[in-house]
């Protein structure tokens, strides 16, 4: 190491003390960021992998016994009397159904109006599309809670809507929406409706308009158009603005709260109930880490497809 | 197509219109519909609930008068003013400290050729924006429970533990504008500083951190926005008294509405407005 001998050697000497200098101060301006999110995002989902395999403790919390039930009762009930005997139990399989059926409605109910306010969005002169871009990124920063509430005053038997339509005569007595599935599926598309647009805005609004000119010189017509180019274009868009709405809906505890009414649960519901009233944390870890697993699949496709991306366009 | 042919205009000019629509390649029909339909149901729910909080009735959909007792009914309220003070102290501590550690963090993470380590870095800093937030906030109470029990630490002092939860998911929040902001910078100007014989710390006192400063703010407010506006993992995390803004609110509306639930949530909506719209305005003008 010492030998400093021929220029050659000590020129490379200096660059490694100026690498480990550069290391150094790299991982200083790091740290703090990092051990942050590491103890108090990371670990704690370590620790609840570690709950999922304890047992449930009298009074809340957990006990430390190795246990595999929280998995167990995941599909099957233990017999009361004897609990050696276990059945078969679908309610959990039916409640990760439900979310998963609610998440898609509102996936493809954002994506059938989503895509076209996009595209227009994208057609638009630049002035005016900035005003547009503003208006749809608004809802997404505001408060999930207070719009939430906003649509459950909406919806309300004594509801604006159910007003307006008994003053106008439309019906007489008030259409029941909220509590029900579809209030659920409406709140879920209104929550996540801005997430599905900004990605499918940004890949519109790249598409190369000469494209689009060459395929009416070749005699197609506007829908042929917008199914044999537009949408092939925006795909990337398509596909990352579907997860993107598709990951909190499947995940939502603040909609399926207020709008579903504490009857019918979605995922989010059946976590936080484990960690309140019913009190069981290892199943409820047990949950938080099969939705995690599910989110983590469609993350994969999704990084997927947006590298996929910033190949083709770098 | 229909209602322009239906209102009896100059017949010229209602053609040129139509020719001007058959010219423009880019047009689909039925998009712009939708696209209005679209801003109506996003604005629609929030613009009633807005408008009801000035309602003088006790009602919360029939209007009868305008009013705003309600308003002042929230600023007197005691529970109220508690709920904000706390929401405002933890939004407050966790901006300054996400914002801090995502600039640090960017500084070490732009402007560099990618080096051992560094995509791991960025998907952990981005990490919590992945994860579904009510996970988030069941491992965070179980995680806070365990240090209670076997460190006998009470995280709860000073609100520590709520401190900490936000910054967790602050931390990229902050951290994408600032980093959007100081990899569209030129190295030029701090090796000039250097030219200078600026010291590392110099060229990055003066010449570095202005120019970073209008990413730092659009950062920094938008870690402030989300915190302000966090309730699931609040409400997890939270212990007993530790009530936030949108806590007491969600404590409202389980329990029985009036307009003054209105009034609190027009005030919150008309903060996150405000401050989204000065992030994005001074980004628009700055990119031009």
């Amino acid at each position: 190491m010492a030998v400093a001998a021929a220029p050659a050697t000590e020129l490379a000497r200096v660059k490694a003390v100026v690498g480990r200098q550069t290391a150094l101060r790299r991982l200083a301006l790091l740290a703090p960021a990092l051990f942050i999110v590491f103890l108090f995002g990371v670990c704690p989902l370590f620790i609840i992998l570690i709950y999922s395999f304890l047992e449930s403790g009298a009074y809340g919390g957990v006990d430390w016994v190795f246990s595999t039930d929280a998995y167990v009762s995941f599909l099957f009930t233990r017999d009361m009397f004897d609990p050696s005997v276990m059945s078969f139990n679908s309610s959990n399989l039916e409640i990760f159904w439900r979310s998963f059926l609610l998440a898609l409605f509102a996936t493809a109910a954002s994506l059938l109006i989503g895509f076209p306010t996009a595209y227009f969005m994208a057609t638009r002169p630049r002035s005016t599309r900035t005003l547009w871009l503003f208006l749809i990124t608004l809802p997404f920063w505001t408060n999930l809670l207070v719009r939430t509430f906003a649509m459950m005053l909406l919806i309300r038997d004594e509801g604006f809507i159910n007003d307006g339509l008994i003053w106008f005569g439309v019906i007489d007595r008030p259409i029941v929406m909220l509590y029900t599935d579809f209030a659920v599926a409406l709140g879920l598309l209104y929550s996540f409706l801005p997430f599905m647009i900004l990605p499918l805005y940004a890949s519109l609004e790249k598409i190369d308009f000469r494209l689009v000119e060459a395929g009416f010189d070749l005699y197609a017509n506007r829908a042929k158009v917008l199914r044999r180019i537009i949408i092939p274009l925006a795909k990337p868009g398509i596909i990352a603005g579907s997860i993107l709405v598709f990951i909190p809906a499947l995940g939502a505890y603040i909609t399926p709260t207020l709008l579903g009414g504490g009857r019918d649960l979605m995922i989010g519901n059946l976590i936080a109930l484990q960690f309140g009233g019913s009190r069981n944390w290892p199943f409820g870890s047990a949950l938080a880490l099969i939705l995690m697993s599910v989110v983590l699949v469609f993350l994969m496709i999704y990084a997927r497809v947006s590298s996929e991306r910033n190949v083709q366009h770098g | 197509m229909a209602d322009v042919a239906m209102k009896p205009v100059d017949p010229v000019r209602a053609l040129s219109r139509r020719e001007l629509r058959r010219l423009d390649l880019a047009y689909q029909p039925g998009f712009k519909p939708v696209a209005w339909f679209c801003i109506l149901l996003l604005y629609a729910p929030i613009l009633v609930l807005a408008v009801f909080s000035f309602n003088e009735n006790r009602s919360v959909t029939r209007w009868t008068q305008f009013s705003l007792k309600w308003f002042r009914d929230v600023i007197a309220n005691e529970n109220i003013q508690a709920a904000a003070l706390l929401s405002l102290q933890v939004a407050t501590a966790a901006t300054i400290g996400a914002t801090i550690c995502a600039t640090l963090a960017a500084l070490a993470t732009t402007r560099t050729l990618p080096y051992r380590g560094m995509g791991l870095a960025y998907i952990v800093i981005n990490l919590p924006l992945m994860v579904p937030e009510i996970v988030t906030a069941v491992a965070t109470l179980a995680f806070f429970a365990l240090g209670r029990v076997v460190l006998g630490l009470d995280l709860g002092v000073f609100n520590i533990n709520l401190i900490l939860a936000h910054m967790v998911f602050c931390i990229p929040f902050a951290y994408l504008p600032i980093r959007a902001r100081l990899s569209g910078m030129d190295r030029i100007l701090e090796q000039a500083a250097a030219d200078l014989y600026a010291t590392p710390w110099q060229s990055f006192r003066y010449v570095t951190l202005p120019l970073l400063t209008p990413g730092i703010i659009a950062g920094a407010m938008l870690a402030f926005i989300v915190s302000i506006d966090d309730f699931t993992i609040s409400q997890l995390v939270a212990g007993p008294g530790q009530t936030t803004l949108p806590i007491y609110i969600w404590g409202q509306i389980r329990r029985g509405i009036t307009p003054a639930t209105n009034a609190v949530s027009t005030i919150m909506l008309v903060v996150s407005i405000i401050f989204v719209s000065l992030v994005f305005f001074l980004g628009q003008r700055r990119r031009r």
